[in-house]
């Protein structure tokens, strides 16, 4: 499946996107959710928290495995999607679709600083090997 | 069918119940609102069941079971027998100490053998599994450093290829986890561990032999860079099996141990427990040691308790830990005395090269084929994987329409697609001839027809469980319709 | 040698096909230098030599006349129970992780998790933990979890003293600290006075032990309503036995206990001198994710079946490491199997019907006792299965002239709450013992008593102090 290039990745396999009120909303890759299999529950940032860039603030799990989800940027969480927490199986079936959160970024340039479609497939290139 | 599908409200077994008695006193609001949803079957019913469901177990009673790490050695029925008795089973464990003569008497001699047996300075009985072993071990690294004044050490150190208690365990003791990697002949990464050490450094959990089934040859360096560093040394006993009466972990330097007695000492898992995890320790440790422990005054044994040890860690457990699995080991170890232990480890290496050299010789990929094998050792099905789709997971199930269990999979997760062995030493050549032979006929299986050993079992309660659904819509709990 | 198959012709064609001269060659690998000599260890036995000497220790032990409980209890254990649970296809199986070769561990599992939900009133039980105080601990750990600010927890002070020294030895490397409202030196329960100390502060947790350690009944009902409406979690500290008749923790308050852990030993567990016992633990469906240890879930097979496997493995070390909930990896599956097993066999009523004769019991053994002059009660408030009584001489005197007798007369609590003086006994009659075992204590007891009464002549004999027996 292509990288949208219209989004910006992260090294650890997370997906942010400029909406059109100013918040990012961040996702994981479709790569990230292959590599964990079927998914069977996602724990997300309470909305309000203030995240470093950086900082672990959500959960994935697939039945035999977990990773952690890292804020691709600074920012406070304004909205989680309630309906990923519902059904996980969202993440696998459109990982770009389905957002986790979303951030106000403290700095809303910081987003330029993440890799673009092509950095993010050079960095799963990398990971075949 | 489940047990509560074969209740029939009013049927019991009254034989088995006292006689109905008043309440008295206990005040009403204090009382039980609504029955429990327990059964209501005669005796019989419950026999049936429990039997029926125990027929669709594996187990070392009816199958050979080579799980890597999991030591599944035969479990005397003798060491069953013994610590069933009347008299030990009835024993309150509050009772006066004087009344206890012979239990504490078998405590105490096992705690003596199991110093021996690792060259340490002092045992303690009480953790009830290896996973409180560790615990009490890392928490007495942790009692010493600040015993000294010594608070800047926040870091344990773990290999790579560690069991995950290992991690799981230093965080519970509130230290941070430093991972270091494992070098391609299956050692310690000497410079990554030099670059990790420092005034930062509590201690270094290992394995020896390593999770990957070969003996961590630079041992001594190993331990001269963590003390040196001022860090103390965890020997995680899980492997303790291949070396015992070999070498001994306090001759290797380590300043802790804990030994699995239901791996090395023979008692039953028991579908998963109780196990016994008795930590033993070098001279800076011991008045740090878990409390119970058993003194001798003369003739008689006694408890050790705060008042005797207070510098111990404290107590893990309501009383004495896993009492009855303990007089087991006991049993066992006097069964097999000295010279007895050596011929364990003897035979368990045995065992494990000659598995290892039959499988090479079929054409398995041994990992470490260059290296002896300890009691355990590697084989990866990667090629088997990317020929024919068929996985490690897809082996070990086809196992068991074989009449075996699965070797242990996808551990140590370093190795792709990998199955770790264990044969232990209570097997005969025939039944691993037989292990072997099983294993070919998989490959040539999956080399004719994928499908079938994809689709395996066939032959077992039931085919393969969906995972997914009982973590996406767990349901923990059967309720009433 | 015990326990090793090879005839001589097997080892040498192993050693052959390793390609080996000797065993001996096998170790190569290790430096020399570490190799360890002979061990210093008594000579092999055989099976009927160490069968003689394992009967000799067990005689040693003797056979008593027991009232002591607190915290472990004799109670009577159906034949069959062990008979099954004995079986080589339980006893000497691993951990279910192969679920198709497991479906007897997991299945008696699950119906195991499934009558502790329903005992305990909650939604959720793990498999189990290693035993009563130990998964206090782990209940503690979690409610401080869940809270997320603060690292402290409230308890009763009636709570095991006991389990209080081993939740500290387990969560106090964490930074948890475990703070305790005083009992009523009258009742011997909790007063709502002692809590209003504590209000506004922030705990992750109550915990409340019903009965507690004097098995005197709390007001769990005000209890829980009290601690969550400061927005602490309720953990319960419960007696598997007393639910046949006591409320479940679910039920306690408004929006019952959050959490449930106990002793599981009374459930089929022979006393054993401490050992294996099981903990038990369940909880709210909110807090599942927040649950150590392990759980099994029914789920089914390819072909629709129904099957059972070990889920919600996320939390636990060996996919988490040193993020998961605990570092329990065995736990005590074959305890769990005898106490599926009894409670099948005994049902609800037989449940309640253990608990009803065993408090019925310890009732009359009070008013037997109690009917002795210089014996009184010491709590007013009701209690179940239990109770402290008081006695003029020392506590231990009286207990040692009691064993001479053939009787375990009942704990001498002067050494975990010396605030009571010394003459404290803590007694317990659980459903095996009978009226005749009752009076027999009671004559014993009275004339103990009266003995010491006559005059110092008794005094003389008293056993050293300083000696332990």
């Amino acid at each position: 499946m292509s990288i949208p290039a219209d989004l910006k990745y992260t090294q650890t396999h997370e997906w942010a996107k400029r909406e059109a009120d100013g918040t990012v909303a961040v996702g994981i890759t479709h790569h990230a959710q292959e590599m964990l299999g079927d998914m069977v529950f996602v724990e997300v940032p309470a909305v309000g928290r203030k995240l470093a860039a950086g900082e672990e603030c959500a959960v994935v799990e697939s039945v035999k495995s977990a990773s952690d989800v890292y804020a691709p940027i600074a920012g406070e969480v304004v909205a989680v999607n309630a309906d990923v927490e519902g059904s996980p199986e969202q993440i696998n079936q459109d990982a770009y679709g389905a957002w986790m959160f979303k951030l106000k970024p403290d700095n809303a340039a910081d987003l330029d600083g993440l890799l673009d479609a092509a950095g993010y497939q050079a960095v799963v290139d990398s990971e075949a090997h | 069918m489940l047990i509560f599908e074969l209740s029939r409200s009013g049927r019991g077994s009254p034989a088995l119940a006292p006689s109905a008695a008043d309440l008295g006193d206990i005040p009403a609001e204090c009382r039980r609102m609504s029955k429990p949803l327990l059964p209501e079957v005669s005796e019989l019913d419950a026999v049936r069941h429990y039997t029926r469901l125990s027929q669709k177990n594996f187990s070392i009673d009816t199958q050979f079971y080579p799980l890597g790490s999991c030591t599944m050695k035969y479990n005397p029925k003798a060491a069953h027998a013994l610590a069933m008795q009347r008299e030990f089973l009835a024993r309150h464990p509050l009772a006066p100490e004087d009344s206890g003569q012979g239990v504490l008497a078998c405590l105490y001699e096992l705690q003596e053998i199991l110093r021996e047996v690792t060259g340490m300075a002092g045992v303690s009985l009480t953790p009830m599994a290896g996973a409180q072993g560790e615990f009490a071990g890392v928490a007495m690294i942790r009692a010493y450093h600040e015993s000294r004044g010594d608070a800047a050490r926040r870091e344990i150190i773990v290999p790579d290829a560690a069991h995950g208690t290992n991690p799981a365990t230093a965080t519970m003791c509130g230290y941070a986890v430093k991972e270091i990697p494992t070098d391609a002949d299956g050692n310690v990464d000497l410079e990554a561990l030099k670059a990790a050490v420092g005034p930062q450094t509590a201690g270094l959990m290992l394995t020896n032999p390593s999770t990957l089934g070969v003996f961590e040859q630079q041992i001594r360096a190993i331990q001269q860079i963590v003390h040196e560093a001022g860090g103390l040394t965890y020997y995680d006993g899980a492997n303790l099996n291949a070396i015992l009466g070999k070498v001994r972990p306090g001759d290797m330097g380590f300043d802790v141990i804990h030994v699995n007695l239901h791996k090395t000492f023979a008692t039953p898992h028991g579908g998963g427990g109780p196990g016994s995890g008795p930590v033993g320790v070098s001279e800076r440790l011991l008045p740090f040691l878990p409390v119970p422990m058993v003194g001798r005054d003369g003739n008689s044994y006694r408890w050790l308790t705060e008042k005797d040890r207070p510098q111990s860690i404290g107590r893990l457990s309501a009383h004495m830990g896993n009492t009855g699995v303990l007089l087991r080991a006991y049993v066992y170890a006097r069964m097999l005395g000295g010279e007895g232990m050596k011929r364990v480890a003897d035979m368990a290496t045995l065992n494990a090269n000659y598995l290892m050299a039959q499988l090479k010789a079929a054409g398995f990929d041994v990992t470490f084929g260059r290296r002896r094998a300890s009691h355990e050792f590697i084989v990866s099905l990667k090629g088997l994987k990317e020929k024919t789709g068929v996985s490690a997971m897809d082996v070990a199930k086809r196992l068991l329409d074989k009449g075996f269990h699965a070797p242990t999979t996808y551990f140590p997760l370093l190795v792709p697609e990998c199955l770790l062995i264990e044969p232990t030493e209570t097997e005969t050549k025939q039944t691993l001839d037989g292990f072997v032979a099983a294993l070919t006929e998989i490959r040539d299986e999956a080399e004719r027809d994928a499908a079938l050993v994809k689709g395996a079992p066939y032959t077992t309660p039931v085919r393969r469980l969906d995972d997914v659904k009982a973590a996406r819509e767990p349901d923990l709990a059967w309720k009433a319709a | 040698m015990p326990y090793i198959p090879h005839t001589e012709d097997d080892l040498q064609a192993m050693l052959a096909a390793i390609g080996a001269g000797s065993v001996e060659d096998l170790f190569d690998e290790i430096p020399a230098a570490l190799r360890a000599g002979s061990l210093d260890l008594p000579p092999a036995l055989n099976e009927m030599e160490v069968s003689r000497l394992m009967e000799e220790r067990a005689a040693q032990d003797g056979r008593w006349l027991n009232f002591i409980g607190a915290g472990a209890y004799e109670h009577h254990i159906p034949a069959a129970v062990w008979q099954i649970a004995g079986r080589g296809e339980y006893y000497t199986a691993y951990t279910p992780y192969q679920a198709e070769a497991s479906q007897g561990t997991l299945q008696t599992l699950y119906e195991y998790q499934s009558m502790m939900a329903s005992l305990t009133g909650l939604d959720v039980s793990n498999a189990s933990l290693y035993d009563g105080a130990s998964a206090l601990a782990e209940a503690v750990l979690m409610a401080v979890r869940a809270h997320k600010t603060s690292r402290r927890v409230l308890a009763v002070a009636g709570l095991h003293p006991v389990w209080q020294q081993v939740v500290k030895s387990i969560v106090g490397n964490q930074g948890i600290e475990l703070v305790t409202v005083p009992y009523c030196t009258e009742g011997g329960h909790t007063m709502a006075d002692s809590l209003s100390a504590h209000e506004g502060q922030d705990y992750a947790a109550l915990i409340v032990a019903q009965p507690n350690v004097f098995g005197v009944l709390e007001e769990a009902d005000a209890l829980t309503d009290w601690a969550q409406g400061q927005g602490m979690r309720v953990i319960a500290v419960v007696n598997p036995t007393s639910l046949g008749i006591l409320k479940a923790p679910g039920e306690w308050g408004a929006k019952g206990a959050d959490i449930a852990v106990g002793e599981g030993q009374p459930l089929g567990a022979p006393l054993s001198s401490g050992g294996p016992y099981f903990g038990f633990m369940a909880c709210k469906q909110e807090l599942v994710r927040q649950m150590p240890g392990r759980i099994v879930g029914r789920t089914v097979d390819l072909e629709g079946r129904e099957g059972f496997t070990l889920t919600l493995q996320a939390r636990e070390q060996h996919i988490r490491r040193s993020k998961a909930t605990s570092n329990i990896c065995t736990n005590q599956g074959l305890m769990v199997t005898a106490a599926t097993i009894y409670m099948s066999l005994l049902g609800p009523d037989g449940l309640a019907k253990v608990a009803a004769a065993s408090h019925a019991n310890t009732r009359r053994l009070v008013e037997k006792l109690t009917a002795i002059p210089g014996v009184e009660r010491l709590f007013s408030e009701p209690f179940f299965h239990e109770a402290v009584i008081t006695v003029e001489p020392p506590a231990g005197e009286v207990l040692r002239a009691l064993k001479a007798q053939g009787i375990l007369g009942g704990l001498d609590l002067g050494e975990w709450c010396p605030e009571l003086g010394g003459h404290a006994i803590l007694v317990c009659a659980t459903e095996t013992k009978s009226e005749a075992d009752l009076d027999r204590y009671a004559e014993h007891l009275e004339r103990i008593i009266a003995k010491r009464s006559q005059g110092p002549a008794c005094t003389k004999l008293k056993p050293n102090e300083n000696s332990k027996w």
